[in-house]
């Protein structure tokens, strides 16, 4: 079973799984799919106990066949199913790749038949992984055409995200970094709460999604904090740190305003440039890889549509163009960390 | 093939490929230790159980031939001949391991015994090392490409492109899968209808054979007969080693994540190990029980050499960060 967080605190895994249990209850033609999903419980334990809520026909093994997997839950989509497909890791998406960005993707505007399909991928680094384990490779589906994605910070995001991605019907690439699983939580009457009750943040730990109000829909980014000087634009476990370094610098004077994305496709693109407008000073921070990350793309986007209000160039904060180094020091020299961001807005501030 | 019909193995062919089985089981031992002792933070497959394939199936092979694996390949990596510290060193993460730190367990590497790599994605090297055969076809070097994989990796797509390639071209590759029964803590019938792994081969036009992956003896014999038929052009060969995986997926537990059933078939297993079978097969045929204690005392001094060697090297440096990432000039790293 996950691991439960003490008294009413839901931790981001136990939000991921209870948007998973709630979806199936509700409508009977969401099922689960993929390597070690049922008995095991999933690579990190998010479908644990699910077989026996459900049975073997709703929680499905699948052999390690990623592109026959998402195949078959891409031709199970077409009739009307809702699959849920579990990536072990980010990573391994690439052996089905072709059945993502060449099938699922184009299917829609090919046959005009929807492919409402989810795929969750336990994506970043910080672990001493590797190579292969650790990567943010959202980046490689941004490129694409009729592909949704979200990658959500917070465990109330990470629940109503999930419902929204499987309600949707559109494939939807649901990216949940590792670090957050059991890492970040938030009280449960904050997290699952459809609207109306407090905003659930708990400081910096819990809901996103800006005030308390209805649950975040897919393509709507949030303020995390509100700011004069500088805007930090992020995601992911990112996000986090950006908070971190907002507060570092505001004992120096600096007012930072943050913003979550939340949903990387569509972007919600009026909050970032309402951000950039804001501060005039903007730095884009996330784990992915600098080049052809998707930093690069929204500071073309600022650049192309707020460039009057710009008081400095749009700063960068990514992981260098290299693969993830096994050891951890070397790791963690590549890593964003919120002394790293505190840096750059210092930079930005003095421009 | 008739196995009745092969020559009886010489004895101090079968001792080497013991001290191979003595070398990985005891290095793997050793890094099960540091695993636990909390030392060694990499996730680390152990091959223990599973020595007679490697053991046997290298010994078919010259130092200059390929070998491919994937994230449960130490015991590859030592039986085709590569350095005890290279190896050690690589798992503790150090600048002198044989991926100069940069891999760790799943990433090894040793071209000067033609060790073309190992890649923890299931399957992503079968591929590879049909493309390494096709070079050798084209340059006429007469090397043969061995890959290692998992059961589990016959459910992959690349496997039986790989194969189906290979025979279209009759390469000399060599398909060696290590049927352990599990993938990931997955049985095998939990993932396909039937324990047919070795018809794979004649399903593509491959001569495919099932057999005892705990006798080295056997596996050397198997492997010898498919790497002259593949030296001699006549195209690969699938061979289903059975075996099995004593210990976790990943990491140094006896396997208790994955319940009770998996624990009473190692019950049945532990009497086929394949090192106390070589062991007794030497006992019998005269070698001394002292030579084989010298032997075991042998190999754990290397071991403890290697371990020494790991913990005195050096992280690689921030420096080496941005250097390897391009053969030419870097990119904006």
């Amino acid at each position: 079973m996950p691991v439960k967080a003490p008294s009413d605190q839901v931790t981001y895994l136990e939000a991921i799984s209870r948007a998973l249990r709630d979806a199936m209850r509700e409508d009977p033609s969401v099922f689960l799919l993929g390597q070690d999903v049922a008995a095991y419980g999933g690579a990190f334990k998010v479908t644990a106990g699910m077989l026996e809520d459900f049975g073997p026909e709703r929680v499905m093994n699948t052999p390690i066949s990623e592109s026959g997997a998402i195949g078959v839950a891409v031709g199970a989509a077409l009739l009307g199913r809702r699959p849920v497909v579990e990536m072990q890791f980010a990573d391994f998406i690439s052996c089905g790749f072709n059945q993502i960005v060449n099938v699922a993707a184009k299917m829609f505007w090919r046959t005009g038949r929807p492919v409402p399909l989810v795929i969750r991928c336990p994506a970043g680094g910080g672990a001493g992984a590797g190579a292969f384990h650790s990567q943010c490779v959202e980046a490689w589906f941004l490129h694409t055409p009729g592909l949704k994605v979200v990658a959500p910070a917070f465990p109330r995001d990470a629940y109503w995200l999930l419902r929204a991605a499987i309600r949707d019907p559109d494939p939807v690439l649901y990216f949940e970094h590792k670090q957050l699983y059991r890492r970040v939580k938030a009280p449960a009457s904050a997290v699952f709460d459809a609207g109306g009750g407090s905003d659930g943040r708990d400081g910096h730990g819990a809901g996103g999604g800006g005030a308390a109000g209805p649950p975040p829909r897919i393509g709507q980014a949030a303020t995390l904090r509100e700011g004069e000087h500088v805007t930090v634009i992020s995601y992911g476990w990112t996000a986090h740190h950006a908070l971190e370094a907002a507060e570092k610098v505001a004992a120096e004077g600096i007012s930072v305003e943050v913003l979550d994305l939340r949903t990387l496709a569509p972007l919600d693109e009026e909050a970032v440039l309402r951000a950039a407008r804001k501060t005039g000073r903007v730095l884009i921070a996330h784990e992915a890889c600098l080049s052809g990350g998707f930093g690069g793309e929204l500071a073309a986007r600022i650049a192309e549509k707020a460039f009057e209000h710009l008081d400095a160039p749009v700063r960068r904060l990514a992981y260098p163009d290299i693969p993830v180094p096994y050891h951890r020091a070397l790791e963690a020299a590549c890593l964003p960390s919120a002394e790293k961001i505190a840096q750059v807005v210092r930079e930005l501030r003095g421009w | 093939m008739r196995p009745g019909e092969a020559a009886a193995p010489d004895r101090d062919f079968v001792l080497r490929m013991h001290r191979t089985m003595l070398r990985i089981r005891i290095a793997e031992e050793q890094i099960a230790d540091l695993v636990e002792a909390g030392e060694v933070k990499c996730p680390c497959h152990l091959y223990i159980g599973q020595e007679g394939i490697a053991a046997g199936a290298c010994a078919a092979l010259r130092r200059n031939d390929y070998v491919w694996g994937g994230h449960r390949s130490h015991g590859h990596y030592l039986a085709k001949g590569g350095d005890m510290k290279g190896m050690m060193a690589e798992v503790f993460g150090k600048a002198t391991g044989c991926s100069s730190g940069r891999g760790g367990s799943m990433h090894l590497f040793a071209p000067e015994v033609g060790i073309l790599g190992t890649v923890p994605l299931v399957a992503a090297t079968i591929p590879l090392a049909v493309g390494s055969a096709l070079a050798s076809k084209v340059s006429g070097d007469g090397k043969v490409s061995v890959s290692f994989f998992g059961d589990g990796a016959t459910e992959e797509g690349h496997f039986h492109e790989s194969v189906n390639l290979a025979a279209v071209y009759k390469l000399p590759v060599l398909f060696v899968c290590e049927n352990n029964f599990y993938s990931s803590h997955l049985g095998l019938l939990e993932r396909r209808a039937a324990d047919n792994i070795f018809k794979a081969g004649e399903a593509h036009g491959v001569p495919g054979l099932a057999i005892d992956g705990n006798d080295a003896i056997g596996v050397h014999r198997a492997a010898e007969e498919a790497v002259r038929r593949a030296r001699r052009g006549e195209g690969p060969t699938l061979l289903e080693c059975r075996t099995y995986r004593w210990r976790g997926h990943v990491g140094p537990s006896w396997d208790t994540d994955v319940g009770v059933k998996r624990k009473d078939e190692l019950k049945d297993w532990l009497p086929k190990d394949p090192v106390a079978r070589s062991a007794s097969w030497l006992l019998e045929r005269g070698v001394a029980k002292a030579a084989l204690d010298a032997l075991e005392r042998e190999v754990r001094a290397e071991v403890e050499e290697a371990v020494a060697f790991a913990r005195a090297s050096p992280y690689p440096g921030e420096e080496e960060l941005c250097t390897h990432v391009f053969h030419g000039e870097n990119g904006g790293a």
